[in-house]
């Protein structure tokens, strides 16, 4: 492989930055958000240049790699700290400094109020570092540093407003519920380490051909678990919906477009572990179709617009792991759709930022209405993400989304009709709740409080969702046009792969599409435009509605499933520790004490005491002797 | 004479002792019963000495009694002084050390 030394820069401008803005502290408050911008930018500036560099070789030579330091070295058990960048690494880098960049930028504005805006840029450094060294690192270990890196800067974002309690606890939800999945990608990698003696990803390929499929699938597995920890997939769900605590922009590029992808390119990355292990490849479409629809169902009860497009970031990566278990066919399209994901759900983040930017940081859609006249630039560059998301050609997601759809039903037997099914169903209810989205917010009466006075947002938060609405409009056809994106990740994917027939054509299927997307547009048309809405939400809802509200039960799941039994296991553990453990310490001192008070009693000071023991002592003496001499 | 008997003696006699050491009260009396034991052993000595026809034992007597000398010398010094500071000679009265 080709080696480069300018890789490094990628990651160091960045963590560069946010070094000097924790270390630099008050001083730095007039000038970080620019520093912090600077770094972003210039490192999106190093991807571009990487970019044009790989486009210039021919595609066997395009991935590059280069060693920073050895870091491991004992015994049979080395590791580099190496990055690698290819064709699928590529698009990360683009997509997490460009997003990023623009994220920068509507924050300087978005963020201008507050005190600490110079730590908000030091952590959003930090996160674009730590997630491009997750894309970036060349082996599982490495990616594991950069993957709890992401972690840490998302549990210091989400409680970026810590004063207040409940955004304190949502930080420790999403921090907690991580850990489960680190635990899993903690496991795998020992699996890899113990079947293969390996954790690079080139070493793993290598040695999955022989390794057992067992290790193999208990290694998919784990990535798997690992994967729904980061990217908020079922079972490990329930953090995100909270995470939407942390300031608006921290939702759109943490919670929205990058960090929470990283499940998609774990599985992604780890193509050949999959490929080899049905099981696991099976479980993953699983969860995945799960997902999409739990998030989709949340996203129809939500009135808070950040945690309605939560639900929904929720639901379109179960889109992209379900296209990511469908093997080599699928991850293509699953990193199409991360993408144009990446593009049109960060817009309309920013959008909603902007519009509870003007609405004092009220987040109840229900208190919106007819803001399309006050903010028309939120309203049109919303709107287009809003057609993106739907699945409207032209626009990106009908490329990306249509994609899945199509190899979901194409996935074969029962499984394919299955998958099919719940995709569709899955774009009938995510059209739904987004025009929800849009016509609680931005059309119909108003419903503002009184002291709201909506007005549209300064240039330097609008551009930013401008840039992403374009993204928006055309980064589907572009990605798609020639099978552009998937010729180019074609390199990386084991692709002898049968083609399979058809179930559908794919203009069948855009059709068919395209109809439950008008279904669930008209079904919200009739539900929200034709009647009025109220101001509070209606109390005398179905047992479904009230579910649904209530995130599908998840929290009180885990609370009844997880946390009581813990704390249950805990309480028993310490009264355990407290009786067994420190009973037994305490007991030896109180032994040694009540035997000392006891033997005390001998010292009695009498000296014809002490002759009578030394005299009974001597004669015992002498007759244990002489009984054993005998 | 059986030398053994001399042993029995020298037993007995170191019985009486230690039985005085331990029952009296008297600083005195107690230190006289230290002496007879030191003597019934001193008494043992000299029978193994004749028993085995060396002078080992001998010799070891008298160690002993210079032992002796020299533990009446202290001891009589320690009695009169306990004597005069606490007008007893009774050894439970000298139990300061306890606890």
């Amino acid at each position: 492989m080709t080696t480069s030394t300018s890789l490094v820069y990628l990651i160091a401008l960045p963590l560069a930055g946010a070094a000097i803005l924790l270390l630099a502290g008050r001083r730095a408050d007039k000038w970080g958000h620019l520093l912090g911008t600077a770094m972003s930018a210039s490192s999106f500036g190093v991807g571009l240049y990487q970019l044009m560099l790989m486009l210039d070789r021919p595609t066997e030579q395009r991935p590059i790699g280069q060693k920073l330091f050895e870091w491991i070295n004992v015994g049979e058990f080395k590791v580099d700290a190496g990055l690698l960048l290819d064709q699928l690494s590529i698009c990360f880098v683009l997509l997490i400094t460009g997003v990023g960049t623009l994220i920068h930028i509507y924050s300087i504005s978005y963020m201008s109020h507050d005190k600490d805006r110079r730590r908000f840029f030091a952590y959003l450094n930090l996160f674009i570092a730590a997630m491009l060294l997750l894309v970036l690192g060349d082996s599982y270990l490495n990616l594991y540093v950069g993957w709890e890196g992401v972690g840490l800067a998302s549990y210091l974002l989400i409680g970026f407003w810590n004063q207040k309690p409940a955004y304190a606890t949502a930080s420790k939800k999403a921090f907690v519920m991580n850990r489960i999945g680190d635990m899993g990608l903690s496991f795998a990698i020992m699996i890899a380490f113990a079947t293969m003696g390996t954790v690079s990803f080139a070493g793993v390929q290598e040695h999955a051909h022989h390794a057992s499929e067992a290790a193999l699938t208990g290694m998919g597995i784990m990535l798997l678990v690992a994967a729904a920890g980061k990217s908020a997939q079922f079972p490990l769900q329930a953090w995100l919906g909270d995470a939407m605590a942390g300031p608006t922009p921290v939702s759109a590029l943490i919670h929205a477009a990058t960090m929470v992808t990283a499940g998609v390119y774990l599985i992604t990355r780890s193509n050949f572990v999959f490929d080899a292990a049905p099981t696991a490849q099976l479980l993953v479409v699983i969860v995945g179709a799960i997902t999409l629809m739990f998030g989709a169902l949340i996203g129809t009860a939500k009135d808070d617009i950040k945690k309605a497009l939560a639900a929904s970031t929720m639901s379109q990566i179960g889109y992209m792991i379900l296209a990511a278990g469908l093997g080599p066919v699928g991850y293509a399209f699953a990193i199409m759709h991360l993408l144009t994901h990446g593009f049109f759900k960060a817009g309309m983040f920013l959008g909603a930022g902007s519009v509870m930017h003007g609405m004092n940081d009220e987040v109840n859609m229900r208190k919106y209405g007819a803001l399309r006249k006050f903010m028309p630039i939120t309203f049109v560059t919303f709107g287009l993400g809003y057609l993106a998301i739907l699945g409207v050609p032209p626009f990106a997601g009908f490329y990306s989304k249509d994609m899945i759809i199509e190899t979901a039903f194409n996935a074969g037997g029962a499984k394919g009709i299955i998958l099919g099914v719940t995709t569709l169903i899955g774009a009938a209810i995510t059209a739904f709740y987004m025009t929800r989205v849009m016509i609680l917010t931005f059309t119909g009466t108003k419903r503002w409080d009184d002291d709201a006075h909506p007005h549209e947002s300064p240039w330097l938060m609008w551009l930013p969702m401008a840039v992403l609405a374009i993204g928006s409009v055309s980064s589907g056809f572009l990605l798609s046009r020639g099978d552009a994106l998937e010729n180019w990740l074609h390199p990386l994917f084991d692709h002898h792969a049968e083609h399979e027939a058809h179930l559908f054509e794919p203009i069948v299927v855009s059709a068919m599409a395209l109809t439950m997307v008008a279904i669930g547009v008209a079904i919200a048309f009739v539900k929200y435009a034709r009647q009025e809405v109220s101001s509070v939400a209606p109390e005398n809802v179905s047992i479904f509605t009230k579910i649904a509200r209530q995130d599908l039960m998840q929290d009180r799941f885990n609370e009844a499933v997880f946390m009581r039994p813990g704390q249950a296991l805990t309480t028993t553990l310490v009264a355990a520790d407290d009786a067994v453990i420190d009973g037994a310490v305490r007991g030896v001192g109180q032994v040694a004490m009540g035997s000392g008070s006891a033997l005390r009693g001998l010292q009695n000071g009498y000296v014809r005491s002490y002759a009578a023991m030394i005299l009974v002592g001597a004669i015992a003496l002498i007759g244990a002797i002489w009984v054993v001499v005998q | 004479m059986n030398a053994a008997n001399y042993l029995y003696i020298s037993a007995l006699l170191f019985t009486i002792g230690a039985v005085g050491v331990v029952v009296r009260r008297n600083a005195i009396v107690v230190f006289m019963c230290i002496e007879l034991m030191l003597n019934a052993a001193n008494l043992s000595f000299v029978t193994f000495s004749r028993i085995n026809g060396d002078l080992d034992g001998q010799v070891m007597a008298f160690f002993t009694m210079v032992v002796a000398a020299c533990e009446v010398v202290v001891g009589l010094a320690i009695i009169v002084t306990i004597y005069r500071s606490r007008r007893s000679a009774s050894v439970d009265d000298a139990s300061l050390l306890k606890r």
